[in-house]
């Protein structure tokens, strides 16, 4: 199987999908002569052209917006945030008019639009910089939330975002844009709302996403070695949808919860997880459920300091520990 | 108003676009916009049967104009008939509104209706609108059946929204018409991203992006002319200028000319009255073909007024004087001009005036009726029409998209 970036994987299917639809656009800033501010976009205005790959001015909530009316008439554009912490000057656009234009019509419009771009922490850029707005866009029905984890995830459901009728805000990470992964050659999707089981165990269950699976995964191998732990990881992912029964069959084997994720703690996905798992799964619980999250304050500048200010291994060991 | 903010030149222009008045026309006995009602009664109009001595202009200046010299006899009776059935609708929408079965905000277009119908007449297949939340007027220009309408402000399943939009958020897509939105300025993104599929799928037509002149303080209106003039998109800003947003007056919001702001983005625009639906129609069909012909966007100001609160439950008690409100309707009023002009060219004669206006009466009380009469949103209702997904027979993601609680 071939092996490439995380990144190359989703310039991989951005290619394929302009390629066999006339209607996908790739747009944002610096996405096309500048060949991308983290180079997803590398050589694509070369090959398929200004009329596909179309640099916008910074200009957030225009063009957001201007997605957003095309997509009502049937073009299927993918809109780079060079940083999802941009979104916010563009929210009114992505909530308001995305979320719910086919609701307040009665369903009479589809959106089908993606954003994309990073959404993470822990590359010293400061609080601006460094938000994780998973949870905010999950908030609003009538947006769906991908959040992929690894190269070949990133690809098929890139794809599948491209192909959704509903509007998909996909929430890449920097930090992962360089790591390898093996990726499946073809025209492979897959369904949102399908979470990947990472590893399995019976001891206790992770469930987390994006940049986080990685740290958890390595938490778990230390312990293995260690410890003898037997530990399953759940990688959601996404996050609207939500794999909600892969969650709760997992509970019930190993009747121990650690939600991991880069969420500030107040009002996470991981908050609403643990709302649900007590609601659906309360007899299985054998123990709290517990979670890692960012320390509650703005992403600190300082390099080490953020470091421990979000999940890393280190943190991970110990939430894990405080459960077995 | 504004002209005062206008510069000498544009000034000039526009004296000379306005209709011209030789001799005042008698004003026939078409009482029904009688001044009083519109003002302060709440109860249902009635004709007065006299006639007033007519301050208005006889003549319109743009009746020669090509998009107007075309027009069939038929078609100008139809433009007259859309904007006595917006009123109509309009004025019956208050008492349903006090009788306290319309919920929300009741924002009424009268007094504007010859924007909406001159710029809606104008539009080819490939032609889009969108609008904010005054958006009644629009939607029966482009051609929505008003018992949906009605049903809509009532909340009912049979609402041209299924009633989950409510007054601000009309939409149908099939007649071009993409609503119908609440966030001041925030269609206006999306009317440019309407102009640029249009480009963008080769198709010769332009979207009309209707705001009001409070609206041209938003930040994204100002990102989506910019997008629009580097972009050459086909789409035309129509700005409603009413003279107030809310209770706020032009000079108490804005800084400078409205339409001028165009040359900081090196776009054409457009300043013309906006009574006199053949000064609507003249403008709007040159600003409309050469977007079409040359994919160039524009802005396009057209100075109107609302005879009503900025929404039903404004008492529009601070920031205007009556006399405004009653110097516009006597010399203004967009249906009573076009009627006088109508009269003028022998195309409306006093039976069919009396026939219209019936009809339209008519109709507004089988908008009431089918309203009353039809059902409300089912709490099943409340989660469809979310995700286009979720609407189909089979979905195609898996997983919980609904989180409800147990
Ligand atoms: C972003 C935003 N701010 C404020 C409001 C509240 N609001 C609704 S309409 C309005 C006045 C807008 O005036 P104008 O653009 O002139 O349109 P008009 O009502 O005259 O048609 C205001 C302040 C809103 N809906 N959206
Ligand atoms: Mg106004």
């Amino acid at each position: 199987m071939p092996v490439l970036t995380y990144r190359e994987a989703i310039r991989a299917a951005l290619s394929e999908e302009i390629e066999r639809d006339p209607n996908v656009v790739i747009m944002g800033e610096e996405v096309a002569q500048f060949n991308g501010a983290y180079k997803v976009t590398e050589g694509m205005l070369e090959k398929y052209g200004p009329k596909r790959i179309v640099d916008t001015p910074i200009s957030e909530a225009g063009f957001i917006g201007m997605g957003i009316g095309a997509s009502m008439l049937g073009i299927r554009p993918v809109m780079e945030l060079m940083f999802w912490s941009f979104y916010s000057v563009a929210f009114d656009q992505i909530v308001n008019n995305a979320a719910n234009v086919r609701y307040m019509s009665g369903g009479q419009i589809a959106c089908p639009i993606v954003i994309r771009g990073p959404a993470n922490g822990g590359t010293n850029v400061g609080a601006t910089h460094s938000h994780t707005v998973e949870n905010i866009l999950a908030h609003h029905p009538g947006l769906k939330v991908v959040v992929p984890s690894n190269a070949a995830d990133a690809k098929a459901l890139m794809k599948t975002a491209i192909r959704d009728n509903d509007p998909v805000m996909f929430l890449e990470n920097t930090i992962l844009y360089g790591e390898k992964g093996e990726v499946p050659e073809g025209d492979i999707t897959l369904p949102f709302g399908r979470a990947a089981i990472a590893r399995t165990g019976k001891d206790l269950t992770i469930v987390t996403y994006g940049r986080c699976v990685l740290h958890s995964l390595a938490a778990a191998e230390t312990l293995r070695a260690s410890k003898g732990f037997d530990i399953e990881i759940i990688d959601l992912r996404t996050i609207r949808p939500l794999d909600v029964d892969t969650i709760l069959r997992s509970v019930a084997k190993t009747h121990r919860l650690l939600i991991v994720e880069e969420q500030r703690p107040y009002c996470s996905i991981g908050s609403h997880i643990a709302a649900i798992v007590q609601e659906e799964a309360f007899d299985e619980l054998d123990a709290p459920i517990l979670r890692v999250g960012t320390v509650d304050a703005p992403s600190i500048y300082s390099p080490p300091v953020e470091k421990q200010q979000i999940p890393n291994v280190d943190r991970v060991i110990a939430g894990i520990l405080r459960l077995l | 108003m504004r002209l005062k903010n206008l510069p000498d030149h544009l000034l000039a222009g526009k004296t000379q676009t306005h209709l011209i008045s030789s001799s005042p026309a008698k004003q026939l006995p078409f009482a029904s916009f009688n001044p009083k009602f519109s003002l302060v009664s709440k109860k249902s109009t009635e004709p007065t049967g006299a006639a007033a001595e007519s301050q208005m202009p006889a003549v319109s200046l743009h009746a020669k104009a090509p998009a107007n010299a075309k027009l069939s006899a038929e078609q100008r009776i139809e433009l007259y008939r859309k904007m006595v059935r917006i009123r109509r609708f309009e004025e019956r929408c208050l008492p349903v509104y006090n009788s306290g079965k319309i919920g929300g905000f009741l924002h009424l277009y009268i007094g504007q209706e010859a924007v909406a119908v001159g710029a809606c007449s104008l539009m080819g297949k490939d032609d889009h609108v969108i609008t904010a939340y005054r958006d009644h007027g629009h939607a029966i220009a482009v051609g929505m059946d008003t018992k949906p309408l009605m049903a809509e402000l009532y909340g009912k399943i049979t609402g041209c929204s299924k009633g989950k939009g409510g007054s601000m958020h009309y939409f149908a897509p099939d007649l071009n018409y993409w609503g119908g939105h609440g966030i001041v300025g925030g269609q206006i993104p999306l009317g440019t991203g309407l102009a640029y599929a249009v480009k963008y799928q080769g198709k010769k037509g332009a979207a009309m992006a209707f705001m009001g002149d409070g609206a041209v303080n938003q930040g994204a209106v100002h990102e989506a002319y910019n997008l629009a003039a580097l972009w050459d998109l086909p789409v035309l800003f129509v700005i409603e200028n009413n003279g107030y947003s809310m209770g706020t007056s032009q000079e108490r919001s804005s800084a400078g000319g409205l339409a001028e702001r165009a040359s900081a983005y090196d776009m054409k625009f457009y300043i013309c009255g906006g009574h006199d639906v053949y000064e609507v129609r003249a403008t709007l069909d040159a600003a409309l073909t050469r977007a079409r012909e040359e994919s160039k966007p524009a802005v396009v100001e057209i100075d109107t007024y609302r005879y009503r609160g900025h929404s039903v439950a404004d008492p529009d008690k601070t920031y205007r004087d009556r006399a405004e409100i009653e110097d516009y309707r006597k010399t203004k009023d967009p249906i009573q001009v076009f009627q006088n002009q109508l009269v003028l060219e022998k195309v409306l004669t006093p039976a069919l005036i009396e026939e219209i206006d019936a009809a339209a009466r008519a109709e507004s009380e089988r908008a009431v009726e089918f309203a009353e009469a039809s059902p409300f949103p089912t709490i099943a209702d409340i989660q469809r029409d979310v995700y286009w997904e979720t609407d189909q027979p089979k979905r195609t993601s898996e997983g919980r998209i609904f989180f409800n609680l147990p």
